[in-house]
């Protein structure tokens, strides 16, 4: 599988997603700076957290303009699949590849810790590896992850199963009191009505090998994987 | 045209900076303040004498990039 891994001019976790795909997981990764046009050999591209342009004006709104993300549309209306994890969840929404806003999370605190999410849909191509209703343990690190989306967008989310991770407790359940920034609905991560473009606050790439004491986050990229060996399989991208 | 654009978020969504300062001026005795909203002030220069044209332009920034109209409303004022 060869991934790309977008650099924006601030992403500060790209070399993490780089080291997992391809130290840990055994894949090819290219790292693909902003200013290109081209995805083409690609079967996946992630979006990886930082704080792409200084976070000016909002978070992602002026990386969502760069160069490379007229390709990544092309790639996502294409069926390639995208990964957005925390800035790059940012920028899918500023970009509109996912619906909704991040506000300022409602404590206002920049918070980073480990946090309990539920698998509640885990029949995408970012979770076929997960249990329906699996709680992974991964650490959030943001300011603006409190997502927001007008009533109707919400309920279609939860319509079309479209809200695949949920903040919970440790035993999953999902409370008010689990959420750690105030997002609606406890929405932890969500993915597009086609389902091959994802985005999550949580870092999975920050846990994906016991060395670390915690390899929840393997789940999903393992899950990528075997979604495009499938697709290889029967000879589509 | 010089251009001033206001951003805040839409009345009825959370400001939790705006309840930060709410309650802060409320320990400073300031009992008659409430509904406090921050938001964002830009100032710019535009090449255009026409107003109309002006309005279009700044009406567009907005919409496309000063402001996320999910979350945000805007508004501006336009002087030569």
């Amino acid at each position: 599988m060869n991934i790309g891994v977008v650099v924006f001019p601030g992403s500060n976790c790209d070399h993490d997603c780089q080291y997992v795909f391809r130290d840990v997981l055994g894949q090819d990764v290219s790292m693909v700076w902003h200013k290109e046009s081209s995805l083409a050999g690609l079967d996946a591209v992630i979006l990886p957290g930082g704080f792409s342009y200084g976070d000016y004006l909002r978070t992602g709104a002026i990386a969502r303009f760069s160069p490379v993300m007229q390709a990544v549309k092309r790639f996502a209306a294409d069926g390639g699949l995208v990964l957005g994890i925390c800035n790059g969840f940012q920028i899918l929404l500023e970009a509109g590849l996912l619906p909704g806003a991040m506000l300022r999370n409602k404590s206002l605190h920049f918070i980073c810790r480990e946090t309990y999410i539920k698998v509640e849909n885990a029949s995408t191509p970012f979770t076929n590896a997960c249990k329906p209703g699996q709680v992974l343990k991964i650490p959030i690190a943001h300011a603006d992850g409190n997502y927001y989306t007008d009533p109707v967008t919400l309920a279609s989310l939860q319509a079309n199963a479209q809200a695949v991770f949920r903040y919970c407790t440790a035993d999953g359940t999902v409370a008010p009191e689990s959420c750690p920034n105030g997002s609606l609905d406890n929405i932890a991560g969500i993915r597009n009505a086609e389902g091959n473009v994802l985005g999550l606050m949580p870092h999975p790439e920050r846990c994906a090998e016991a060395m670390m004491g915690n390899d929840d986050g393997r789940a999903i990229f393992l899950s990528m994987i075997t979604t495009c060996e499938r697709k290889q399989s029967v000879g589509v991208r | 045209m010089k251009a001033k654009i206001h951003v805040t978020l839409k009345q009825g969504i959370l400001d939790p900076q705006g309840k930060a300062i709410e309650h802060a001026l409320d320990s400073l005795g300031f009992k008659n303040a409430s509904n406090v909203r921050v938001g964002k002030y830009m100032e710019l220069d535009l090449n255009e004498t026409d107003k109309a044209r002006a309005e279009v332009a700044v009406k567009s920034m907005c919409e496309k990039l000063l402001a996320n109209t999910i979350i945000e409303e805007y508004r501006y004022e336009l002087s030569a």
